[in-house]
């Protein structure tokens, strides 16, 4: 950086760095420049020739896109080279190239769905010409088929190649090219396969025209008539930041917002496709046992019958609290039960032994962002792509960028990255610990080495073991040490981090999941209030009283005697802690269904009827006690990253003792149907039909 | 002077004569007064009535739902709402024009990109209650079946101003 070069843009002289793109350059200068394929995330490809701009002396206008200022030859007289941005040439040229563009871009924007936000139309405006000069047929295309996510009008495309630089270099696979070359080059999938990756949506956003689309959205709406909101995504922990569009009360779709810190600009195709599925399988009134069958029942009846159920022994009742539960119905839950007396209550529908050290031992301690600080990388018992597509794609990206080594204990999956594949047991790990050579090596000579652990390694019955494993070879090969914090956790559950924020774990002498599980077996525990826990397999309850509160009519729903239907993520206000500990706070897009209540107040009601009213009858009070009782929730958007790394001992995590043989998996089977609003929906399971065998061949 | 003028016009009775001779005129003039409905006076081939949605000439609705009526409609009249059809293409599944919010500005019909929302000669559609007057795609598809002719012919007249 300290590289600086002066250049004069328009009239004005300015010093930039030497490696910025003349289109940098520009733009800090305040010049807007026109583009089609470049992308600040993606290689420069320099082939629109939209972004022309006059270098004075030149013979020919120049690409900005792909010029670097330090290429720039000053002028004779020794002041810095020329640029006009404005200029009568610069105008010609791009409305040359703009005419060239339309040549062949069909003008069926009427039918097409990039309408309204198509780089192509907004830019015509400024550099289209008014009549056309060409009087031959313009070339058609065959519409290539993309899978069940992304639609295709090929005649419309104007070969910028960002979708095919998207899936070669952040996506990681190559499954799109440019085929041919001039008027019939063409992009296509190579195989006319449905594209495997779980990133594959982005493309859809990356087209700066309506060639590529989005099939589920297909026509319905115009982004006029779209209201945003600004949210967070729940399908994975990551918490990638999202914008949802809905009209009339229905979510649309669902869009990126760009955070460098989490998701930079790409979202998986789980979350950007999952909103069909938040208008299917909906709970939108209570529901109570009755004979056998579930019938439907006024807020009164059912709230009364829970209320008389809680009345109970504090002893045999318990609570657990599912992947998908937002901040504040946790807490309300939590203090609810305190009030109760209750002591059996548990976040981890999966059993993972986290959230008795201290809150470093469960977070993701290097930042997502920070993992482009890292040389050495192990992960354990993880696919990373599937649990949480865009911590993979940083890896991928900081691997492409940097020499970070990368080894797997556990089974190998294809991860877009090669690594050294060390075993897929947990001896692997204890190998590590006595080995010097090999990879061993590569994490002892490694400045920033950290370990990433699946959820895969720690809901076994070993998980305990593992983790005190784990938590040795940090400490043997100094992944955390003051400014440094190699530790990670990585959760698969949006609701987990925050559950042990807030300490929804068993109290002292209370039972965990697997405890409150035999309690149910055996009859000691006898009513479970279930908090949009559907994982779990309802044989399990036995013969509890289950009350099942959530927004999906899922595994929970069936098994419960009393259903208290709640708000799906894009209905409520409400805070999520993503995998590194950073509180985000997402907003309601949509009003609930039905009778549905927002999940915080149908406990604050309950609580009245149990005679334990809980002090907060507004929101504002509800997170005002949540800060006061649990500070880490009131720094939002902060993730504590290495803060507190040198008190942090990880060797004492776990217990000790011999984990099994049997192989490390990752913790999540089917990519698309990880909750109960992505079983809900249609596109989800297509793309688990058409995508999902592919993935797994390819691992 | 004026006083004399006065007195001149009173004494001849100048000003009653001239009165008379306007309403005579008007009482043997051609009547303006048509027999409505039996007579109706003329129309402008762009004149704003009552709306319709047309087809091409093989049947085939011609909307396309592009919602740029929708959107440029400044009493938020029009509300469409749109799916794949079954052969893939874009079409509407609703289509609702509130026609006690309509003003009549023809915004419509000019942002239309194939002519298929219009505003017809047709101004005789009173009805006897509200709901009647929100009309659904199907009336509208119904309107233009029954007025295509005069809409067509009105759209060649005017073509040449265009």
């Amino acid at each position: 950086m300290t590289d600086l070069r002066k250049v004069n843009i328009d009239g004005a002289e300015l010093e930039v760095p030497g490696d910025y793109t003349l289109m940098q350059a520009c733009e800090q200068a305040g010049a807007e420049i026109p583009r089609f394929c470049y992308h600040e995330r993606l290689s420069v490809a320099g082939n629109c020739r939209m972004c022309l701009v006059e270098w004075v002396g030149a013979p020919k206008p120049q690409a900005s896109c792909a010029l670097q200022v330090k290429d720039l030859r000053p002028n004779r007289d020794g002041s810095p080279a020329n640029i006009l941005t404005s200029s009568e040439t610069v105008k010609k040229a791009r409305e040359g190239v703009m005419e060239f563009l339309l040549i062949n871009h069909p003008l069926d924007c009427p039918i097409c769905d990039q309408g309204g936000e198509c780089d192509l139309q907004d830019q015509a405006m400024g550099y289209g010409r008014v009549g056309s000069r060409f009087d031959m047929n313009k070339r058609a295309v065959d519409d290539k088929y993309m899978g069940p996510l992304v639609a295709t009008v090929m005649t419309r495309c104007i070969q910028c190649t960002r979708c095919v630089r998207f899936i070669t270099e952040v996506a990681g696979v190559s499954e799109i090219g440019l085929a041919s070359r001039g008027e019939d080059a063409e992009i296509t999938t190579y195989l006319e396969k449905s594209l495997t990756s779980e990133m594959s949506g982005n493309i859809i956003d990356l087209c700066p025209v309506g060639a590529l689309t989005s099939k589920p959205y297909a026509f319905n709406a115009r982004p006029w008539e779209l209201e945003p909101t600004e949210s967070i995504d729940v399908m994975d922990a990551v918490g990638s930041n999202i914008r949802i569009d809905s009209r009339g009360g229905r979510v649309l779709r669902i869009v990126p917002v760009i955070n460098d810190d989490i998701n930079e600009e790409w979202i998986s195709d789980k979350a950007r496709f999952v909103w069909d599925g938040l208008g299917r399988q909906r709970l939108d009134r209570p529901y109570v046992r009755k004979d056998g069958q579930l019938t439907p029942a006024s807020w009164d009846e059912a709230l009364a019958v829970v209320a008389d159920k809680l009345g109970g022994d504090p002893e045999s009742i318990a609570a657990i609290a599912g992947d998908l539960a937002c901040t504040e119905s946790m807490k309300a839950l939590n203090d609810l039960m305190d009030g109760l007396g209750v002591k059996n209550i548990d976040c981890r529908q999966d059993g993972a032994p986290l959230g008795e050290g201290p809150r470093q031992e469960y977070l993701m301690n290097t930042t997502i962002a920070g993992i482009e600080q890292a040389d050495a990388l192990l992960i354990v018992g993880s696919n990373v792509r599937h649990e949480a597509a865009l911590v993979n794609a940083r890896i991928r990206k900081t691997w492409i960028h940097s020499d970070l080594e990368i080894g797997m204990v556990g089974v190998p999956y294809d991860l877009t990255y090669v690594y050294d594949h060390l075993g897929e047991t947990a001896d692997a790990l204890e190998t590590l610990l006595k080995s010097t050579k090999g990879f061993a090596r590569k994490l002892k000579s490694a400045k920033n080495p950290m370990i990433l652990i699946g959820q895969g390694a720690l809901t076994r019955k070993d998980g305990a073991q593992i983790l005190r494993l784990c938590g040795k070879i940090a400490d043997k090969f100094g992944m955390v040490r003051e400014g440094w914090n190699g530790w990670n956790v990585l959760h698969t559950a949006a609701a987990r981090v925050a559950g042990l924020d807030m300490g929804f774990v068993p109290c002292k002498g209370g039972r965990g999941l697997a405890g409150i599980l035999a309690g149910a077996k055996d009859g000691s525990v006898k009513t479970i209030y279930n908090l949009g826990a559907d994982e779990i397999n309802e044989d399990l309850f036995g013969d509890a009283f289950v009350i099942y509160q959530g927004s999906h009519g899922d595994a929970g729903a069936h098994r419960a005697d009393v259903i208290l239907p709640g708000c799906a993520y894009t209905e409520k206000d409400a805070l999520w802690v993503n995998t590194e500990g950073r509180v985000q706070m997402g907003f309601a897009a949509v009003p609930p269904k039905g009778d549905a209540k927002t999940d915080w107040k149908i406990i604050r009601a309950l609580s009245e009827l149990c005679g334990r009213t809980l002090p907060y009858d507004d929101i504002d009070a509800l997170r005002k006690k949540l800060f006061t009782d649990h500070p880490t929730f009131s720094g939002l958007n902060h993730a504590p990253g290495a803060e507190g790394a040198a008190d942090f001992a990880p060797a004492k995590l776990g217990a000790a003792g011999k984990p099994l043989k049997a192989p490390l998996k990752s913790a999540i089977g089917d990519f698309y149907f990880t909750n109960p609003v992505a079983r809900a929906s249609q596109v989800m399971a297509q793309c688990s039909t058409e995508c999902a065998p592919i993935m797994e061949a390819a691992e | 002077m004026t006083r004399i003028k006065q007195f001149i016009k009173a004494a001849l009775f100048l000003e009653f004569i001239k009165a008379f001779m306007l309403a005579m005129k008007y009482f043997f003039a051609k009547k303006p007064t048509i027999n409505y409905p039996f007579e109706k006076g003329p129309l402008s081939p762009r004149f704003r009535g009552e709306h319709a949605l047309r087809r091409y000439a093989n049947g085939e609705e011609r909307c396309i739902a592009c919602k740029l009526c929708e959107a440029i409609c400044p009493a938020q009249a029009i509300i469409i709402e749109a799916e794949p059809r079954d052969d893939g293409s874009r079409r509407t599944t609703r289509y609702d024009i509130d026609m006690t919010k309509c003003i009549y500005c023809g915004l419509c019909q000019e942002a239309c990109p194939v002519d298929a929302i219009v505003e017809g000669p047709n101004f005789e559609y009173a009805t006897e209650s509200r709901e009647e007057l929100y009309y659904d795609k199907e009336r509208l598809l119904a309107n233009g079946d029954r007025w295509e002719s005069a809409i067509a012919m009105n759209l060649k007249k005017d073509a040449p101003y265009r």
